[in-house]
């Protein structure tokens, strides 16, 4: 067994890296839908705006699928370089699946990506459209496989362990497990819901500037839309996938909840001070019977505490359970500007609404914020297991690798993915002080024959 | 299930030699960065790559992944063996990949992302071949577990094998460069291509001298009884290949200096294949003691034979979009 050191800074490089890596296809697999949506738009109405659009928004898709890559290529390794007792474990069971993800959906979106990114004067409008599609769902095909890898490790079936690894039995229970349905709409309604955020904060940054207000009004507008539908959307899909983990993985729902006796008529804590060791909370501030309410629909339901289980079996609590009310916060927060949105839609001043534009635009990374609390519940409360029940996390990591080279990588990575954001910050804030090409449609600055052919007829002579 | 554990080899060794040859290409360019001969040149260059490069580099995802999904004991033995090389090509991997999307957005700090696109390339390329003589000298296994130290992997043959590499990398960059582009960045790649054309062959020639004195074992694979004889086109190929690459460069030929690149490194990767069968981790661990329980070589395979000629289909498509001349204004300067 290698020392406790090891498993920790494996533990942590690993959390920082995917961390750092789910950020960007938050983003991309949201954005990717929007532009579908754009393209489609400017197809049918061959209103340039919703062009401008598209070329505006493309940008920042590429610097961010970009960034999405390179991190992502590193996680394929680094499950072998730091965890090569799990990835002999579980290998038969996850390799296909992360396999099927690279055939099935990192091949599409490279393949199309270059056409999407670059191919406006070289294919036709339909086939353009038609490989924007192809990238949108290939980011939608990684998300299923990658998510049923996930919920694979959380609750596990369809396979038995023999010999020292798992062998599958049936393959649609492996894909099929009972959290990936709850896991993969919850995650996929977050990147569409962190991507409205970010259109809807940028695009009110224009507005609240009075700037590119012709391609800001219209991205408004439909971020707004997405809003008012998927932040309630959210929040009852995040409610039912409490319930299933509840079901499936009742300590990680006891750490969420900073529960340690298993009661009836338990309290939702807003705040506290989860205490691992003396197995209690300090500094309670709760809700009378708000946990068995919310888990149970009854105040007389019983809901598990963590001492059901010996502490070393018991997830960490306190990053859990604030994890989960950093999310909690966040997902309401969205439903108040959905429908502060909606009121000014109503009163017809959506686009003049100051205090509005200002909401949208401090809320412009709180997405990526709520995802990754969301992430460290439902990770940190898989703990101490990296398939649930089944594989501890001290027996999944590489025994030969030492503590020395783990701590030298970590603090590697953190310089470098620290320089990285930074630079992708940089970058981006600049594609946004830019804002749209000014150019028209089939004015393509040193390559006026650019989008040649799209929509004849349509196209606007350069003035 | 040795027919399964030989046909999960065949689609791995398939994955890592498209790799090779694909993103061999870009990150020659990479590697011959610095010495273009001006800016614009650069700018061709990169164009000439930056709408194919993420599928390039799609198939080291598809090597890694292969790895794990067919044969997963080999995979947990592997990558801690090799921990520091590995983890140093995904740093190198990292710089030059974001180049593609910060560089055209930079104005002053253009020479910077070159040289983050020039080091990542390199390093990139020599860790790769690092990779590929420490495992081709051999890996210290006990069970299922890697049994050897941190720093294994570092001896003479594996930093001859990086250096190898960087060559082929470079000179695959260079006949790229011939085919794409036009005029002085033509010329000058010309010139490129004939210097690592010779360090290219001059490397293969040590590695193949020196790969049978590592282990009697594949000496007499290539030279006991019959093999000799079956293996002898082997060299004479080779040698063949060469030549026709320097008269086709001297020539003027456009793609056939690349073509014949690609087939330098196809035969020098049969040669390896040929000294480690049927070791997937030499010298001790064959395909059939660490291939993955049926199941799963059964569902991958399935998909891997339904998908991947679809995947071989739209990969040939994307580049017949972008085919012909690259220059320095297409690519990125449109995509704004």
């Amino acid at each position: 067994m290698p020392p406790i050191d090891a498993e920790i800074l494996a533990r942590l490089q690993f959390a920082f890296t995917i961390a750092f890596h789910i950020l960007f296809p938050t983003l991309t697999i949201g954005l990717g839908g929007f532009l579908v949506f754009f393209e489609a738009k400017f197809l049918r109405t061959g209103d340039e705006v919703w062009y401008r659009l598209y070329r505006f928004w493309v940008n920042i898709f590429a610097l961010s699928f970009g960034m999405g890559v390179v991190s992502g290529i590193v996680l394929s390794y680094q499950l072998g370089t730091n965890w090569s007792e799990w990835s002999r474990i579980t290998g038969p069971v996850l390799g296909p699946l992360i396999g099927f993800e690279v055939l099935t959906a990192f091949f599409l979106e490279a393949g199309f990506l270059g056409i999407m990114l670059f191919g406006w004067d070289k294919v036709g409008p339909r086939l353009h459209f038609l490989a924007t599609c192809l990238v949108a769902v290939g980011t939608a095909i990684s998300a299923f496989w990658i998510l049923a890898a996930n919920s694979w490790m959380q609750t596990p079936q369809g396979a038995t362990f023999i010999d020292g690894h798992f062998v599958v039995d049936s393959w649609f229970e492996v894909i099929f497990n009972p959290s990936f349905p709850y896991r993969l709409m919850h995650m996929t309604i977050a990147s569409y819901l962190t991507t409205a955020v970010v259109i809807a904060g940028i695009s009110g940054f224009y507005l609240l500037r009075n700037q590119n207000a012709e391609i800001a009004r219209p991205a408004f507008s439909t971020a707004f839309w997405a809003l008012l539908v998927l932040a309630p959307l959210q929040i009852f899909l995040g409610d039912q996938h409490g319930l299933n983990t509840l079901e499936h993985q009742p300590m990680k729902v006891a750490a969420m909840e900073g529960n340690w006796e298993t009661r009836s008529h338990a309290p939702f804590h807003i705040f506290a001070i989860p205490d691992r060791k003396a197995q209690t909370n300090h500094l309670e501030l709760s809700i009378p019977w708000g946990s068995s309410l919310i888990l149970k629909h009854s105040p007389s339901g019983v809901v598990p505490g963590l001492n059901e289980v010996p502490i070393e079996d018991q997830p960490p609590v306190g990053v859990v359970f604030w994890s989960f009310r950093i999310m909690l916060a966040i997902g309401f927060l969205f439903l108040a500007l959905g429908l502060w949105g909606a009121w000014s839609r109503y009163r017809g001043n959506l686009f003049e609404d100051r205090w509005l534009q200002r909401f949208a635009l401090v809320m412009t990374p709180a997405g990526f914020v709520a995802t990754l609390a969301g992430w460290f519940v439902t990770e940190v409360g898989r703990q101490p297991w990296t398939v649930y029940g089944m594989v501890r996390t001290s027996e999944s990591v590489s025994p030969t690798v030492t503590a020395e080279a783990v701590a030298t990588t970590l603090v590697l990575f953190l310089i470098v993915y620290g320089g990285l954001f930074g630079a992708y910050l940089y970058y981006l804030v600049k594609l946004v002080r830019k804002g749209p090409n000014p150019l028209s449609v089939g004015e393509e600055g040193e390559r006026p024959e650019a989008i040649r052919g799209a929509r004849p007829g349509l196209v606007i002579p350069a003035e | 299930m040795e027919t399964l554990a030989i046909v999960s080899a065949g689609v791995i060794a398939f994955a890592i030699l498209m790799y090779v040859v694909l993103d061999g290409f870009d990150l020659g360019i990479g590697i011959l960065f610095p010495f273009a001969p001006d800016e614009d040149a650069r700018h061709a260059m990169i164009n000439s790559v930056a709408p194919v490069w993420d599928g390039n580099e799609t198939w080291l995802v598809l090597g890694g992944g292969g790895l794990l999904v067919f044969f997963p004991t080999a995979y947990s033995i592997v990558l801690p063996a090799f921990y520091i090389p590995v983890m140093a090509m995904l740093f190198a991997l990292i710089f030059r990949g974001v180049t593609f999307e910060f560089r055209h957005s930079a104005h002053t700090s253009v020479h910077l992302w070159n040289r983050s696109f020039f080091y990542g390339s390199l390093v990139a390329a020599f860790m790769q071949g690092v990779l590929l003589g420490a495992l081709v000298q051999g890996v210290n296994v006990e069970g299922v577990r890697y049994a050897g130290g941190m720093f294994d992997w570092l001896t003479p043959f594996s930093i001859l094998t990086g250096i190898g590499v960087v060559a082929g990398y470079g000179l695959l960059g260079a006949t790229w460069t011939i085919y794409k582009t036009a005029g002085k960045v033509q010329d000058w790649a010309r010139g490129a291509a004939v210097v690592l054309g010779g360090g290219t062959l001059v490397a293969m020639t040590a590695v193949s001298v020196m790969t049978p004195l590592l282990r009697p074992a594949i000496a007499e694979r290539w030279f006991g009884g019959l093999n000799l004889l079956y293996l002898s086109p082997v060299p004479f190929l080779t040698l063949a290949l060469a030549i026709f690459l320097f008269w086709s460069i001297f020539t003027k030929r456009e793609l056939a200096p690349f073509l014949s690149s690609v087939g330098l490194f196809i035969l020098g990767f049969f040669g390896i294949a040929v000294s480690l069968y049927p070791n997937i981790i030499p010298p001790s661990v064959t395909v059939w003691d660490v291939v993955a329980p049926r199941s799963s070589i059964v569902f991958a395979l399935i998909g891997v034979a339904v998908v991947l000629p679809m995947v071989l289909l739209y990969t040939v498509y994307a580049y017949s979009v972008f085919h012909g001349k690259a220059s320095e204004h297409g690519g990125y300067a449109e995509h704004d």
